[in-house]
């Protein structure tokens, strides 16, 4: 049975296409056919994380309007053949999408694929409604700053709603907890909301802690998921959080200020 | 964090006054999430109607909605003013 996984956070800027684009990577490695789908119609932005950026032909706004089938628009990523991209159209706005043409996508794709990845544009409007309404699970990206706190808490309450499964009266969407851009020295100073603090705000099932880490931006300018960089901590957090959310039982990592006393003596970073 | 952070005199740091004010704003958030959206009317023409009898404050009237599994309930709540001030 597929299912719909939808990246999710009201806020912008806070890891969305980063997580689309590693967790895709992350599950399509773990021998899980994947498709991730950029929701963001106007301002895409997955194909650059991606590094498919020069081979997009057709997108997700001309599969939904029939100008184009499913096989034409879905890219195969170059390091995964397991992992498919469908970007976003550039050209358009986001009254370009519609529920039902979404919705039939959608259903296009649960016959081939296992997970589908949905990454959402940031705000509640048309594009973040499409992008969580047939999902199963919500990943929401928080980071551990006030205004994406709140509004996170908002998504949640958008989540158990106005999405198809609240619609439906069905089983509710299962919703976890991504805190990402997390500093534990700066947690450690009293500076920043802890894993804790978020977690006694918000109530959710926390899949995992990604620290503050050079390897995104390193990653992001490459066009290569983080996830792939194996030896960066950001990486193998992304590793964690696929591997948790597939069912392994794996310690929380990169909560603690794990500096050693000398590093912290000579402010060394 | 280096040798002469240690010397310093620790402040708080402002994490705390992050959690407590996201604890109230969420809580407030939450309950009136569910509300319906004539609430603020209703509460705005309620007040109208009291104040035309008795004269109270803009803050004396409160409508809370709530709802669980079986009920939803409307509460409303009145301060009337001082029985001294009251004929006035």
């Amino acid at each position: 049975m597929a299912r719909i996984i939808v990246v999710t956070s009201g806020k912008g800027g806070v890891g969305k296409t980063t997580t689309s684009a590693a967790i895709a990577m992350g599950l399509a490695k773990k021998g899980h056919k994947t498709a991730v789908i950029d929701f963001d119609v106007g301002l895409r932005n997955l194909d650059l994380i991606m590094g498919c950026e020069r081979r997009v032909v057709y997108d997700f706004v001309n599969v939904i309007n029939q100008e184009a089938s499913l096989n034409q628009a879905l890219i195969r990523d170059k390091n995964c053949n397991l992992l498919y991209i469908l970007p976003a159209s550039q050209t358009r706005d986001k009254e370009a999408l519609s529920q039902e043409g979404v919705g039939r996508v959608l259903d296009e794709l649960k016959k081939d694929f296992k997970y589908i990845v949905c990454d959402s544009p940031a705000g509640i409007e048309k594009g973040a409604h499409l992008a969580m309404y047939f999902a199963d699970d919500a990943f929401v990206v928080t980071n551990p700053e006030v205004s994406s706190v709140r509004d996170s808490d908002r998504m949640l309450g958008i989540l158990a709603s106005k999405s198809r499964r609240a619609e439906q009266n069905e089983e509710p969407i299962k919703e976890y907890l991504l805190l990402t851009r997390y500093s534990p020295e700066r947690v450690k100073l009293g500076e920043m909301l802890s894993v804790d603090d978020v977690q006694d705000i918000l109530s959710l099932h926390l899949l995992g802690v990604i620290p503050e880490s050079k390897s995104v931006l390193n990653s992001s300018n490459s066009g290569i998921p983080v996830i792939l960089d194996e030896k960066s901590d950001a990486g193998q957090a992304y590793a964690d959080i696929v591997a948790r959310y597939l069912g392994e039982n794996r310690p929380h990592r990169f909560i603690d200020d794990k500096k050693g006393f000398f590093s912290k003596l000579f402010g060394s970073k | 964090m280096s040798l002469l952070d240690y010397f310093k005199i620790s402040k708080v740091g402002s994490a705390s006054l992050a959690k407590e004010r996201l604890q109230i704003l969420v809580a407030h958030e939450r309950s009136s999430r569910n509300q319906p959206s004539y609430l603020p009317q209703l509460q705005k023409e309620l007040l109208e109607v009291i104040r035309k009898y008795i004269n109270v404050g803009q803050d004396a009237i409160s409508v809370n909605f709530e709802q669980d599994e079986n009920q939803e309930t409307l509460e409303v709540n009145i301060v009337l003013p001082d029985l001294n001030a009251k004929n006035t």
